[in-house]
């Protein structure tokens, strides 16, 4: 335990009490969509921690559960981005050849896109034109489920890269060469002999990637087109702040705060762990 | 060289071609059509003008129809026209490039000059206070969601003090109020872009100073007699911003299609809110256009980085 790993440690702590106090919302904190039109914007008391919304929500109850909104999006969206570039990556690099080729074309493409404006464009997208029901569209789950699907098709690419070069400076090893002579299938190589030496590598970026998810999440919900009202959400939550700047000035504090405490302890967490793991660095 | 540039010319037209097949295709998927807006907003069309509506625009046709009917207009330079704005597309497109080169432009100078002393700084004193509190700097900067750093600025400076004004780009009162009126406009969103912009320059500074600072020339230089501050800024900065021309050619990108959460936090008339406006307007030539010059214009950055790496630096071929 060095003092350079004092903000690794600060992070990882910090993100323990995140989860921990999003996921025990329902028992923390009283219900986030229930309206009170008599305490609008009511000062912090015993029973409104935080105070209330312009609409006499409890801010402390909306942040709690818009926490878990973002923390289930951002996590669930790494992994599928992971998942994603990893196999992407591997089928490029382990087979080589046209393949490498193409998929490395597609990945340089993507990468060399606008990010923003594209992930706008598929957010504004009318499920109803894709042929998903009208009960399916207004459920959580969906919204949820909408989120993690677009910004993880917009992010494997940094994974896809990495794996790839992994793969191939594993791939000419002596051992993947004595698995291949006894006769293991190019499937069992890449998950038995190749995986296990990319996975710490992608477990740090992996990390490190959350944090930026965070951001763009929040920054979509932000501009209506995340997380829709009332279920709350950090980015949607500033959305109506923006809106009350000039009455309630400082309703913009807290969702704000804690979308930066958030995504600086996950930034902090992943650095450590990358030192952690490559100790070369 | 030439051979380079040609096939990486080509390549990029083939993502810009690619792109322009998706980007219309998503863009049929959004919700309702122009003349579903016109018919909700117009109560004496009925059932019967829509139809015929629908099909003098051409909305009845199959998509692939559309596409290339739409890709040979713009091919002759027939942009369209933006249903917004009720103006010509290219009328609209113009001024907001303008208006973001000038917002991201002033940003990107502001966040260098800030971030490359910071960066440099750490790196002489790698493991000093200097360095852990330019790398606690660098975490913030990074970790900032800018929207949010946007409304705080907001709050502080044009709520609670009033000191400047919260949005746009000028006073609308009188004559527009000259330059002052819009340096002013222009000092929140500028300090927005910049602040969130210094963590990563100084980090990459900091990383590509260390690069450079174990190699033999530094020696050789300090061998000579060179005084510490000529080696840093003749020596070793100057190859240690190499790496930090590619970072600027990935944002070149940024500079034509702008600040997309800035300029719609602060009401910044530039590209990133025109794009965010067309696309959730269901504005459909306008947001096309500004979507294909924002990733034409990524995609050039990435050459011309490319270009000026191979430029700067003899030890790299183009083949």
């Amino acid at each position: 335990m060095k003092a350079r790993d004092l903000p690794a440690l600060l992070g990882a702590v910090l993100l323990v009490l995140l989860c921990a106090a999003t996921l025990s919302a329902p028992w923390l904190a009283a219900d986030p969509e229930a309206m009170n039109l008599g305490a609008i914007h009511a000062a912090p008391s015993l029973s409104h921690p935080l105070g209330t919304d312009e609409l006499g929500r409890d801010v402390a109850a909306r942040l709690l559960n818009g926490g878990r909104v973002s923390l289930a999006v951002a996590l669930s969206t790494a992994v599928l981005a992971a998942l994603l570039g990893t196999s992407i990556g591997l089928m490029a690099g382990y087979r080589g050849g046209w393949l490498d080729a193409v998929l490395m074309r597609v990945t340089d493409g993507v990468m060399a896109l606008p990010l923003l404006p594209l992930l706008i464009v598929l957010a504004a997208l009318d499920p109803a034109k894709l042929g998903i029901g009208d009960e399916a569209r207004s459920s959580e789950m969906f919204m949820v489920g909408r989120m993690v699907a677009i910004i993880a098709l917009m992010g494997w690419t940094g994974a896809a890269r990495l794996v790839r070069a992994q793969t191939l400076s594993v791939k000419t090893r002596d051992y993947v060469r004595a698995a291949t002579a006894l006769g293991a299938s190019p499937g069992r190589i890449m998950i038995r002999h190749i995986l296990p030496n990319v996975a710490s590598p992608m477990v740090v970026a992996a990390t490190l990637s959350v944090g930026n998810i965070i951001l763009v999440e929040s920054a979509l919900s932000f501009l209506g087109l995340g997380v829709q009202p009332p279920m709350a959400s950090w980015g949607n939550m500033l959305t109506g702040a923006m809106n009350v700047i000039w009455s309630a000035p400082d309703q913009a504090l807290w969702p704000g705060l804690a979308i930066f405490v958030t995504v600086l302890a996950f930034n902090l967490a992943g650095d450590g762990l990358q030192r952690l793991l490559d100790p070369r660095r | 060289m030439t051979g380079w540039l040609t096939s990486r010319l080509l390549q990029s037209l083939a993502v810009l071609l690619v792109m322009s097949v998706a980007v219309h295709g998503l863009m049929a998927l959004m919700p309702g059509d122009p003349i579903d807006l016109m018919i909700a907003s117009d109560p004496h069309l009925n059932a019967a003008d829509a139809v015929r509506l629908k099909a003098l625009y051409g909305l009845d046709k199959p998509w692939g129809e559309r596409y290339l009917a739409w890709g040979t207009q713009v091919l002759k330079g027939e942009l369209g026209y933006s249903r917004l704005f009720a103006k010509p597309v290219l009328e609209i497109i113009g001024p907001a490039v303008v208006n973001s080169l000038i917002l991201m432009g002033s940003a990107l100078v502001l966040s260098l000059l800030v971030a490359v002393p910071l960066g440099v700084t750490a790196s002489r004193h790698q493991g000093g206070w200097a360095d852990h509190l330019v790398n606690t700097i660098s975490f913030a900067s990074v970790s900032l969601p800018t929207f949010w750093l946007g409304l705080m600025l907001m709050v502080l400076f044009a709520v609670k003090l009033g000191w400047l004004p919260a949005g746009g780009m000028q006073s609308l009162s009188g004559d527009g109020g000259g330059l002052l009126d819009s340096l002013r406009h222009m000092v929140l969103p500028v300090a927005t872009l910049a602040i969130t912009g210094i963590g990563q320059y100084a980090r990459h500074t900091r990383a590509a100073m260390l690069n450079e600072a174990a190699q033999d020339y530094i020696r050789t230089a300090r061998a000579k007699g060179c005084g510490p501050g000529r080696v840093v800024w003749r020596h070793q900065w100057r190859n240690a911003a190499l790496p930090l021309v590619t970072l600027l050619g990935l944002e070149f990108g940024n500079l034509f299609s702008g600040a997309l959460i800035t300029e719609t936090v602060f009401g910044w008339p530039g590209m990133g809110k025109l794009i965010a406006d067309a696309v959730m307007g269901n504005d459909f030539n306008l947001a096309l256009t500004a979507l294909m010059l924002a990733t034409a214009m990524t995609l050039l950055g990435s050459v011309l980085a490319d270009l000026a790496m191979a430029r700067l630096d003899p030890r790299i071929r183009l083949r």
